[in-house]
């Protein structure tokens, strides 16, 4: 197999994340940054703001490595796409590397279009998921069972983390500087949920 | 270090200056920066009605010693442009610097034009950073600079600039001696008499400032190889970077005026030159206007939207990634007026009446997607209240659908009053409905004159829309609550048929997403008695879907904040509030 071209000579790794606003893409983006920073690495993050935050699609690039130029991730480039949702997921397909690796949250949200009846979800929206080797986290279930489905973003952080090489405790660090203090707990916990759900 | 956005880094740079004084209004994507400029020691910040106004009172404290900080997004920029293009004339006092932050690309804006014709139109020094970092020290270094050759300074950042992160070395705070003022109406009254010795002292300073980009650290060279040379600014040459590890690119930290010596030199270096820019084609004219013959890319770059380092790559003929296709059958998901959101049952009633709906810039300019299709225009700030004047004095006399202007509450303290007062001076009719949601809700919720809420927490009044509409001399005039969906759809009838007067609509409710005044109630929920007709969904609410095979209504409970806008709209009392 021939190497894929690349566009980024920096060869960072680049990280895309992708939800709905209001998921806590953000949240979740700024803890994987922090994380990385504090492991010596160089990063970048870009968001959108405005239009996007009522209840529009949103995405979070971050890109991390010994030298970063971009900050933004282009078409068959994204080393991982992390999805908050299963459209959202399919929405940015293109953007994942060959050979990337895709985790996605197992939950719909049905856009307006969809609950006026003016359009309709995607049939068969997880085998097609399937076709693309993604890593489906039942993401909600696990947060619920951590303490509060508000924390499925974490779950989902550690989904991502199970594949970047950073320790458990520098995970747990930033976690513990971000989130409120009486959620510390829960968010931990949220968190291991998510990376055991991709490492068994 | 700290983890900084572009906006960020530039209120930290402006602080570390000594900056003593900011005033801003609210755009995207540069309103983070006054925010964090206020949240700053030392300073004084404010909010002003509307970008004018803001570079006004930046030009009056700069006159007075200060160094002072302005801030707005690129089409706020026009409505500044005039004190803009004056201020270079009478040069600064205290430093003087200009945020103009660009969007290309259009992610939250009505239009992409590129603020660096505004630097050249205007002869203001434009500085362009292409991260944190050197957003930081650009505007550190902008406020000596715009001191030193008494000139305003621009900074220009763009969305990947305002809104991207990265660790960014911070300092202290320099303290710096107010500078004195003292009576000169040759420097600072721009009548003809002194205007035109001050425009050749102008073309005296800008000669000296041309001088220093030739030599500045912030127009660099990087070397590579001497096939193709690449001039580029900002985010752009972090792209150029990645894309052409090889080329040699000059990266110009100074967007005007460019250092037409060193771009010579640096065409002469290499056998090819190519510009490489977003959106427009203002760095290639200028590059042209130097002298210099440019090449063309392998394949043209695209002329509109941002580009990345894949558009470059393709540009040059580079290969680049297989990457599986983009799926084009998933229904979209734009954005949506949030549930409770007070503007909803305004544009359902309005569309009811089939109006002729000039809209405005805001969060309800969200109306104008379907369901509601509530809005025909939306052109700028303060529009709709001039356009509806507009189509009323073409239509007045025939038979037309009544014509309504729609603008929010900052909208109208920024540029709706004048509009307001010419409709009102010439005798024109039609309704203008006054959203008043008790905030500048899309840009994250500021305050402003209406809700008498400052930048800084500092005591104020909350300016009274309706006296001021009255005090126009306008009579009709009537206040309603948009939850009220009897209410409304009255006084919007009444309104209306009130044919050959100017009647004003304020409907005041506070934005759902204000924690402090908007009162979230118990869901409501859908009962057996649902026939499923479909007109509860209509109102477009994002907690409220329709069964697939039933046709029946659902009520996300999770969503529903029990504000009862879709109850009021089933004919078959099948909406109830839970217990």
């Amino acid at each position: 197999m021939t190497a894929q071209p690349t566009v980024y000579s920096d060869n960072a790794t680049t990280i895309l994340l992708a939800g709905v606003g209001g998921q806590g893409t953000i949240l979740a983006a700024d803890l994987l940054a922090k994380t990385a920073m504090a492991n010596g690495l160089q990063v970048k993050l870009s968001e959108i703001h405005g239009m996007s935050q009522r209840g529009g699609a949103v995405t979070t690039v971050v890109r991390i490595g010994e030298k970063v130029n971009s900050m933004v991730c282009c078409e068959g480039c994204a080393d991982y796409l992390l999805s908050f949702e299963t459209t959202e997921a399919l929405r940015n397909i293109q953007f994942l590397k060959k050979d990337g690796m895709l985790l996605v949250n197992d939950e719909s949200i049905k856009p307006l279009p969809v609950l006026t009846g003016k359009a309709t979800m995607p049939e068969n929206l997880k085998d097609r998921l399937n076709d693309y080797n993604a890593h489906l986290v039942p993401a909600t279930r696990l947060a619920r069972i951590a303490g509060t489905t508000k924390c499925a973003n974490v779950v989902l952080l550690g989904a991502l983390a199970a594949g970047l090489p950073f320790s458990t405790e520098s995970w747990e660090e930033q976690i513990r500087a971000k989130v409120p203090p009486k959620t510390i707990d829960i968010n931990i916990k949220a968190f291991h949920a998510g990376m055991e759900c991709v490492q068994e | 270090m700290q983890f900084l956005s572009g906006n960020e880094a530039i209120a930290q740079g402006a602080w570390e200056a000594g900056a003593r004084i900011g005033a801003a209004y609210p755009g995207t994507p540069s309103t983070e920066t006054m925010q964090a400029f206020a949240a700053k020691e030392g300073v004084y910040a404010e909010w002003a009605p509307n970008e004018k106004v803001a570079v006004e009172v930046g030009v009056g404290a700069s006159a007075a010693g200060a160094r002072v900080l302005c801030t707005m997004k690129h089409v706020g920029v026009n409505v500044a442009a005039d004190p803009l293009f004056t201020a270079a004339y009478t040069g600064v006092n205290g430093g003087l610097v200009v945020l103009a932050a660009d969007d290309p690309g259009m992610h939250s804006s009505q239009n992409e034009q590129d603020s660096r014709f505004y630097a050249m139109g205007a002869r203001i020094p434009m500085m362009e950073p292409c991260d944190s970092a050197e957003a930081l020290q650009f505007t550190k270094a902008a406020f000596e600079l715009s001191e030193r050759f008494d000139l305003p300074f621009f900074i220009r950042s763009t969305v990947r600039i305002s809104h991207a992160k990265c660790p960014v070395e911070v300092g202290e705070r320099e303290e710096v001696e107010l500078r004195h003022y003292s009576k000169d109406p040759s420097k600072w009254v721009m009548m003809p008499a002194n205007a035109k010795p001050r425009r050749l002292e102008l073309d005296r300073r800008l000669a000296e400032v041309r001088a220093w980009t030739e030599t500045c650290e912030f127009n660099q060279v990087i070397e590579g190889s001497s096939e193709v040379g690449i001039i580029c600014t900002g985010a752009v040459y972090q792209y150029v970077a990645d894309a052409m590890p090889e080329a040699s690119i000059l990266k110009l930290g100074v967007a005007w005026p460019i250092p037409e010596g060193k771009v010579r030199e640096f065409a002469a270096s290499v056998d090819r030159v190519c510009v490489v820019e977003e959106a427009s084609d203002y760095l290639s004219m200028q590059v042209k206007a130097a002298g210099v013959k440019l090449s063309d890319t392998v394949q043209p770059l695209p002329c509109y939207g941002e580009l990345s380092p894949l558009a470059i790559a393709k540009a040059f003929g580079k290969p680049v990634p297989e990457h599986i296709d983009t799926q084009t059958d998933l229904p979209g998901r734009p954005p949506a007026l949030c549930c409770g959101c007070p503007h909803r049952i305004v544009f359902k009633e309005l569309t009811k009446q089939r109006a002729i709906i000039t809209g405005d810039i805001g969060c309800y300019t969200l109306g104008a997607l379907p369901p509601l299709g509530a809005m025909e225009t939306t052109v700028d700030m303060g529009a709709s209240i001039s356009m509806a004047h507009g189509f009323e004095l073409v239509m007045q006399g025939t038979k037309h659908r009544p014509i309504v202007g729609v603008i929010g509450d900052s909208t109208f303290g920024h540029s709706g009053i004048t509009s307001l007062l010419n409709t009102a001076y010439n005798n024109g009719a039609g309704t203008i409905c006054i959203l008043d949601n008790r905030t500048t809700a899309m840009t994250g919720h500021q305050g402003n004159c209406f809700n008498g809420i400052t930048l800084q927490g500092r005591s104020s009044r909350e300016m009274n829309i309706e006296a001021i509409v009255r005090a126009l001399g306008i009579e009709d005039v009537k206040t309603v609550d948009p939850n009220d969906m009897l209410a409304t759809r009255d006084a919007i009838k009444k309104a209306i048929a009130n044919e050959n007067e100017l009647s004003v609509l304020i409907f005041r409710s506070p934005c759902a997403l204000l924690r402090d005044s908007f009162q979230r109630k118990k869901p409501y929920e859908v009962t057996s008695g649902c026939i499923g007709c479909g007109v509860c969904v209509s109102i477009g609410c994002p907690a409220l879907s329709r069964d697939p095979q039933t046709g029946t209504a659902m009520i996300d409970r999770d969503q529903c904040v029990g504000c009862g806008q879709c109850q009021q709209y089933c004919h078959y009392a099948s909406i109830v509030q839970e217990d």
